[in-house]
């Protein structure tokens, strides 16, 4: 008895993680995906009922208009994120003087809940007070800028407030490839008369193309999951113009007790993510192996 | 005379490259801090709301500085204007987040670093098939597991109460400590292990008197990271708990959505800087720390 205790001890430790993730991860997911195919409605139930919620959510405007503004979202979100973040990485690994102040103002935001990032931003985009008032003041008359409590522009408040809140991510991620690069490399380019801009755009920029695909998948994931940030800023308002696949689901099943239809959403939801990050998952594993 | 012109041509190309060197450093600065200004500029007015007066506010603009340092909307935001029904403040659910998230991180930890060390030191056929399994953890999107969740805690008795936010803290925190230990791990060298093995020591002793001692600089990461992902979470704290059991995002955003008659914005600040102190102090303090965890929380994957 002992002998055999002594000989599973690891797998006795490792049994809680395990246990735990089977259950709370896998289990739950399972859960979810039976319950989209009925007809659940306040409370769960269980007897099959197909395909019908996916075919409901798939003719719900709310849900589409979700869609439509997760796709805005995410590639503004990216281009703006990484693109910020490039430069930003680029021009602080040029021997910068402060360059510590300034990397830990550029990445203080990810600090911060995006409950808190939304309250700031809400206040300072609110038309009556905010950066309207602010331009007006300075004589700019006729500047208006109504963003946050317009329908077609409500949804670029938030890709602003994401924006500032991730920019600093990608910069770190890319400052990290860069700074790993070895010195010999861009040494032995200068050498061969390259300049500054054709290092970085022919040589160093290509390598970094794991960092590319990490920042995307991060990115993504971020995007797919915004839920806080919309709740702070807009409550997918006005009407429900910004609303996106996380609140949908939220409020289907908490406000709206269309349970099944929730769960059809989350798994979505889900399979979204699966799309992204299995991909992502075997290259980084391949690599690992690799090496 | 050949060589003269040409070295003279050479001077003349070098100064010309000199001023160019110089146009491109201040265009460097001016676009750094041009970014660093955008990035500043929500706490600066953050700060300022908070400082002033409603009255101030509706004269000023966003960036006026305030008159003094007045610290009212501060201690409303804090401890509320002392009448009774609808008076929401954060003190208490302060001390809720505090109290969710030092149990929540001390589980997940230790669970991470046990998980992590059998996963490297302990190794079996499949381990990696393991590690995958808990790895795919750290990016399912949760809304995949709150209705479920919502009845289990239901049934545990424990929906709405501080233990229910600790238990699914813990858990959905296992797959990134057990991330952050097993590649921690993994680097320091297995004959460590094996040798304390031939000399008798057993796996307790060899996790406690050999690997803990040289995992400071990892638990310091996992606990930052652990830290900064429960206290700012508001998914899990507006789904499972509402009124006195809320960690302090969730009363954060109720405060500053509840339509009093007149808005308050530097008590809305002060509330947002208050959430916010806490993970801010920490990233300032430990930065380096803070940096590692979400480039080895997301690089490795």
């Amino acid at each position: 008895m002992f002998k055999w205790l002594e000989k599973n001890l690891p797998k006795i430790v490792l049994a809680p993680a395990v246990g735990l993730i089977s259950w709370f991860v896998y289990g739950f997911v399972l859960w979810t995906l039976y319950i989209s195919f009925t007809n659940s409605k306040i409370l769960p139930k269980y007897e099959l009922w197909g395909v019908g919620q996916y075919v409901k959510l798939w003719a719900s405007r709310k849900w589409l208009i979700s869609v439509d503004n997760l796709l805005v979202f995410t590639a503004l979100f990216l281009i703006f994120c990484i693109v910020i973040g490039i430069i930003l990485a680029i021009f602080l690994d040029q021997k910068i003087r402060a360059e510590g102040v300034l990397r830990t103002i550029y990445l203080y935001p990810m600090a911060l809940s995006f409950i808190v990032t939304g309250t700031a931003w809400k206040w300072i985009l609110n038309p009556s007070l905010g950066i309207q008032k602010m331009f007006i003041d300075w004589g700019f008359e006729n500047f208006t800028f109504n963003w946050l409590v317009d329908r077609e522009m409500a949804i670029y408040t938030i890709v602003i407030a994401g924006v500032w809140q991730s920019a600093g991510f990608v910069m770190a991620l890319f400052l990290a490839g860069l700074r790993s690069v070895e010195d010999e490399i861009v040494k032995a380019a200068k050498i061969d008369g390259a300049g500054l801009f054709t290092v970085y755009w022919k040589i160093l920029i290509p390598m970094m193309r794991p960092v590319f695909f990490t920042s995307f998948v991060i990115l993504v994931h971020i995007s797919i999951k915004s839920y806080d940030l919309i709740v702070a800023l807009t409550q997918g308002g006005p009407g429900i113009s910004t609303t996106m696949p996380a609140l949908f689901m939220t409020q289907a099943a908490f406000h709206k007790s269309q349970v099944g239809l929730s769960a059809a959403s989350a798994m979505m939801m889900f399979m979204a993510v699966a799309a992204v990050i299995i991909p992502y998952l075997y290259s980084e594993l391949r690599r690992e192996n690799a090496s | 005379m050949q060589a003269k012109t040409s070295s003279s041509n050479y001077k003349q190309l070098e100064q010309k490259s000199r001023y160019t060197n110089i146009f491109l450093r201040w265009f460097l600065y001016f676009v750094l801090i041009l970014f660093a200004s955008y990035f500043i500029f929500p706490l600066y007015v953050m700060v300022v709301t908070s400082l002033k007066t409603m009255e101030e506010i509706r004269q000023g603009t966003l960036l006026t500085w305030p008159s003094g340092l007045n610290f009212d909307a501060w201690a409303v935001a804090w401890g509320g204007r002392g009448y009774g029904a609808g008076d929401t403040f954060l003190k208490p659910y302060f001390w809720n987040s505090l109290k969710m998230v030092i149990p929540a991180v001390f589980f997940s930890t230790f669970i991470g670093a046990m998980t992590g060390y059998v996963l490297t030191k302990w190794r079996f056929k499949g381990d990696s098939w393991v590690f995958l399994f808990l790895l795919f953890g750290c990016f399912i999107p949760f809304q995949a597991i709150l209705l479920p969740m919502a009845r289990t805690l239901g049934a545990l008795g424990i929906s709405n109460s501080i233990i229910g936010l600790v238990l699914v803290h813990t858990v959905y925190g296992i797959p990134f400590t057990t991330l952050f230990f097993r590649n921690y791990y993994v680097s320091i060298p297995t004959e460590l292990v094996k040798a304390a093995r031939i000399d008798g020591a057993g796996f307790f002793k060899i996790f406690f008197k050999i690997l803990l001692p040289i995992s400071a600089p990892i638990i310091v990461v996992t606990v930052i990271w652990q830290f900064t992902q429960i206290w700012n979470d508001f998914l899990f704290g507006s789904t499972f708990s509402f009124g006195e059991a809320a960690p302090i995002q969730v009363a954060l955003n109720n405060m500053v959505l509840s339509s009093t008659s007149v808005k308050e914005y530097n008590v809305d600040m002060a509330s947002a800087i208050i959430a916010g102190i806490p993970t801010l102090i920490v990233y300032v303090l430990a930065g380096k720390y803070f940096i590692r965890g979400l480039t080895s929380g997301a690089v490795k994957g």
